[in-house]
């Protein structure tokens, strides 16, 4: 293969700790078709925006920083929504398990196409996004229904993919007690997910949604409470 | 040769000649477990701590120095025996008679010791006046022998910091010998030593040594005056672990007794000193609290020494360093680590006296060391940003299981190699020179090779750098034959003869330059290779500005088109240094350290191309410019990794700062991905990183109310510093790092 797909990339963090095991690169990938309310990064969503490269490019670059991945980290492709850019992943992901390095996707579980398929038999972790566990919430608030990532889930069930499930924790809209056990109830499901991570909704990226002239939709929710986090956080481990 | 108080050791050559390291392999036991060992603070050792932080208090209240010892000028017998709290002290000695009262050491140079007495408000005495109104100091002699241009390159700052009124330091003792032999046996190795240049041709170099041997037997004498002047004989090897923390401590109470060096540095005693806590504890007279506690002890002495400083000092070396570096872990040449449970409660007095800059705690760090022990140093930098990290994986091929760092970053062979300090040359100064053709234009200076200034409308890359070689040239030459000046004059008139009595008679010297500004010029001169750099003249037709148009890529990005630039900037320079000869044929050396000079450097130094303001801070040590990392974290490390060790055997310093939840979710993710990132670092081949797990809010809350913060500790360019003692301007450079953050 000639890895010569081009793939638009919004940023790249050298230094990642928090998108999967280890310390990882990540690249964040430009383009998004969902409008998540919570959403931290509106300026990956314009899918022709970004800088191009090709998947050669990325590996290489990914390739200088091996020292530091250690027996745990890797590469992380996160976005915007890596899967609209299902031939680029592949290509990446398939250049990294060439070179030994760890793959790593961070995804909405959203799309499951043939193509995204093949990219999940090179991804040796999934980080899967489920925004909300009520239907409604999810339709409400992400533009497309629950189904889709269970049924992404599911297929990562059958294949044996390693998994984390991650949900934001937003207040007033899915901080309950009630939420957290319905997602461990979907962890417990589903043999392929060994961790749940909560994550406190964060309002940090206001600037971003003010920097493009839009509103951010959650701008009037608060953050979670540190408290409250430790809360919830202890219902997945009890 | 054997004694009884070496009963229990392994013997070997050691007991024949001075031989520490022989000593330290035939003996110490590695240790591979984690810290759950360890002992907390005893109530004594908290009551003693509680009395030093009032007296800490006292002094920053008092403008930063408590008292001044100004009748009598410092030398190992001159103060009567001094002490925090006598029956509660485990390890005794002090500098003067009184805890943080500072002694002046005139050896240097008489000006600088009064106008640091007035600058708290004190007057030198009398009889130290009298006592050098007719004696030559350091001072006096080189600027009897510095050349015109010397002057010039030292008024203009295009070289600052030269140790030319100042104890030159950065030589570490062999402060061991002491504890494993006895003085009087290392005083006998040195008769004989003196006795044997009976035969050899004496010429300048065999009279010279043959009058420092003379010394260091007299200084090794003085020490014994001044141990029993606290009721101690050290005259024979220590026969227990307190004794051996205790000679060894005094040896090295004579060293800052006697010398006033920017860097004092320990050297690397933790594993000898574990060899005696084994022992004692095999023989069960010694408990693992009674061993934390010694240790405690010891580092309390430490955390008071103190020197007395001018503000200009101050300015260049911020927040009273004393460099008392400690070289900890790192692996031997047969494999097995260096680590000992020593090592561990070294770094453990961090937690038992809480976090403090001295003594300056260095990792040595190698990608074999025991999985355990990196996990407690990432841990004990998250929680205290105390210790700093250098690459035992580099240094250990050249300078063999046994060595030391002076200052922040300077390898040596303890007892058998030391050096000559030469504080840096400004790069970027120099820069500007060379295209104003030889005109400093923030000191209005006419220095080096004088031709007219660049012209043009833009700057051309290959004109440029053929006039920055020129100037390169002129300015190494000027450098070298400065510090040798220099050095000549420190060892006629300030020889450390304590530190050199602990040395092998026959010494490898090292002689170490420096530069700054270093991200300055490799963004500089990669405006002017990638974008477009115009000049903007003065009514004299002096270039005092630049306007620069377009994108070009900048060092701290793991992007080879500027990082090769740095690189060979480095490699350049040494070469050049190398060209001309060295005092007593020292090895030249190079470093990329700053210090907190950074900010002087910057002060003095007009607009750059990089788009730098004229007086803006440089960034410390090898660090990439604040803020002009795109790439996060690991690709300016990646940038910095890239300077050659080869070419900067004195250390390439870089300071990290990166807030905890950058660095992962959890404590454990936290210290694993800690451990990743020092692993990955190293494998670079990189070889020094100062640690700091902060949030910049954090410093801000301090810079606005300092008292609420006393021992808020940082790493800042090769040690560590307590925020509050910075100035003002050093606090807001500092706030304004880059401080890697979570996205």
């Amino acid at each position: 293969m000639e890895y010569a797909v081009i793939g638009r990339v919004h940023s790249i963090q050298s230094l990642g700790t928090v998108d999967g095991p280890g310390v990882r690169y990540v690249v964040f990938l430009q383009g998004c078709h969902l409008r998540c309310g919570c959403c931290h990064n509106p300026d990956t969503w314009d899918a022709a925006g970004g800088t191009e490269y090709t998947a050669r490019e990325i590996v290489d670059k990914a390739e200088r920083f091996k020292e530091y991945f250690g027996t745990e980290g890797g590469v992380t492709l996160s976005g915007g929504e890596p899967l609209l850019q299902p031939q680029f992943v592949r290509e990446v992901f398939s250049l990294c398990r060439e070179r030994g390095i760890h793959t790593c996707l961070d995804t909405s579980g959203s799309i499951l196409t043939d193509e995204v398929r093949q990219v999940l038999a090179l991804t040796d972790r999934l980080l899967l996004d489920v925004k909300y566990t009520d239907a409604k919430l999810h339709v409400k608030y992400v533009g497309c229904t629950l189904d889709k990532p269970l049924e992404f889930l599911r297929f990562l069930d059958d294949h044996r993919i390693p998994t984390t499930l991650r949900q934001v924790i937003i207040p007033s809209l899915n901080d309950t007690e009630q939420n957290v056990r319905s997602l461990k109830k979907i962890a417990a499901d589903h043999l392929c997910v060994d961790k749940v991570e909560l994550l406190p909704f964060k309002k940090i990226c206001q600037v971003k949604y003010d920097d493009m002239g839009i509103p951010f939709p959650f701008a009037d929710l608060p953050e979670p409470t540190a408290q409250k986090m430790r809360d919830l956080n202890a219902i997945l481990t009890k | 040769m054997d004694h009884k108080n070496w009963n229990g050791f392994v013997g070997g050559a050691w007991q024949d000649e001075i031989n520490v390291r022989d000593f330290i392999q035939k003996n110490y036991k590695e240790y591979i477990g984690d810290d759950s060992f360890l002992a907390g603070a005893t109530e004594r050792t908290k009551a003693l701590m509680e009395k030093v932080q009032t007296l800490f208090k006292l002094e920053r209240g008092r403008g930063g120095v408590l008292d001044v010892a100004t009748e009598v000028a410092s030398s190992l017998t001159a103060f009567a025996p001094g002490y925090i709290d006598q029956k509660n002290e485990l390890i005794v000695g002090l500098q003067t008679d009184a805890p943080l009262k500072r002694g002046v050491n005139p050896f240097g140079g008489m000006r600088m010791a009064h106008q640091a007495c007035e600058a708290y408000g004190y007057k030198l005495g009398e009889k130290v006046r009298d006592g050098f109104r007719y004696r030559t100091t350091h001072n006096d002699g080189v600027f009897r022998a510095y050349t015109d241009e010397m002057r010039l390159a030292r008024r203009s700052h295009v070289i600052t910091g030269l140790p030319d009124a100042y104890g030159r330091g950065r030589i570490i003792g062999d402060y061991r010998r002491v504890a494993l032999y006895g003085v009087d046996r290392l005083i006998e190795e040195k008769k004989k030593d003196k006795a044997t240049l009976a035969g050899e041709v004496f010429n300048a170099d065999t009279t010279r040594l043959s009058e420092e041997l003379y010394q260091q037997i007299s200084f090794l004498g003085h020490l014994k005056e001044m141990a029993l002047m606290y009721g101690y004989d050290i005259s024979e090897p220590a026969k227990d672990a307190r004794e051996a923390i205790q000679w060894t401590y005094f040896a090295y109470l004579g060293a800052i007794k006697e010398q006033n060096g920017a860097a004092m540095s320990l050297g690397r005693v933790s594993t000898f000193i574990d060899i005696y806590i084994e022992r004692d504890m095999a023989a069960g007279i010694l408990t693992e609290q009674e061993a934390q506690e010694l240790m405690d002890d010891f580092v309390i002495k430490l955390r008071v020494a103190r020197h007395l400083r001018t503000p200009e000092y101050n300015e260049l070396f911020g927040g009273d360093p004393m460099w008392i570096t400690e070289a900890v872990g790192g692996m031997g040449e047969d494999g097995r680590t260096l680590v000992t449970k020593n090592c561990f409660r070294m770094l453990n007095t961090l937690y038992t006296l809480g976090s403090a800059p001295e003594p300056n705690l260095t990792i040595l760090w190698s990608n074999a060391l025991p999985m355990n022990f990196k996990k407690f140093c990432a841990k004990v930098s998250a929680d205290t940003d105390s210790i700093q990290y250098e690459n035992d994986d580099i240094m250990r091929p050249l300078y063999g299981d046994d060595y030391a760092i002076a200052c922040c970053v300077s390898a040596m062979r303890i007892g058998h190699q030391m050096q000559f300090f030469g504080a840096r040359c400004n790069l970027a100064k120099l820069l500007l020179i060379a295209i104003n053709g030889g005109y400093d234009t923030t000191s209005g200076i006419h220095i080096g090779p004088q031709m007219p200034a660049l012209e043009g409308d833009t700057l051309d890359y290959d004109t440029v750098m053929e006039r920055y070689d020129i100037y390169i040239q002129w300015l190494s030459r000027l450098y070298v034959n400065t510090m040798n000046v220099i050095h000549y004059m420190h060892d006629k008139y300030a020889y450390e003869k304590t530190q050199m009595a602990l040395h092998d008679t026959e010494v490898e010297r090292l002689m170490a330059f420096g530069i700054a500004g270093l991200s300055v010029v490799a963004d500089s001169l990669s405006a002017i290779k990638f974008a477009a750099v115009h000049p903007v003249r003065d009514e004299n037709g002096f270039i005092v500005d630049f306007d620069t148009v377009g994108e070009f890529p900048k060092y701290g990005n793991d992007d080879d088109r500027v990082d090769l630039i740095a690189k060979e900037m480095v490699h350049k320079v040494i070469t050049e240094l190398r060209k001309t000869p060295t005092y007593r044929n020292a090895i030249h050396t190079l470093s990329v350290l700053t210090i907190t000079s950074n900010v002087m450097y910057g002060k003095n130094t007009g607009a750059t191309p990089d788009g730098r303001e004229a007086g803006a801070p440089f960034a410390p040590g090898a660090n990439p410019m604040h803020n002009r990392e795109e790439n996060g974290a690991l690709a300016s490390l990646n940038s910095v990794a890239k300077i050659s060790y080869d070419d900067c055997r004195d250390g390439v310093s870089n300071t990290f700062s990166i807030t905890p939840e950058a660095l992962g979710r959890t404590p454990d993710e936290r210290v694993g991905n800690l451990v990743a990132i020092l692993d990955g670092y190293f494998a670079k081949k990189a070889h020094h990183i100062n640690v700091n797990v902060m949030n910049r809010e954090l410093l801000m809350k301090a810079y606005e109310n300092p008292e609420e913060y006393p021992n808020l500790t940082i790493r800042v360019s090769g040690y560590a510093v307590h925020f509050n003692k910075l100035s003002r301007e050093q606090q807001r450079e500092v706030i304004s790092r880059t401080f890697h953050e979570a996205m």
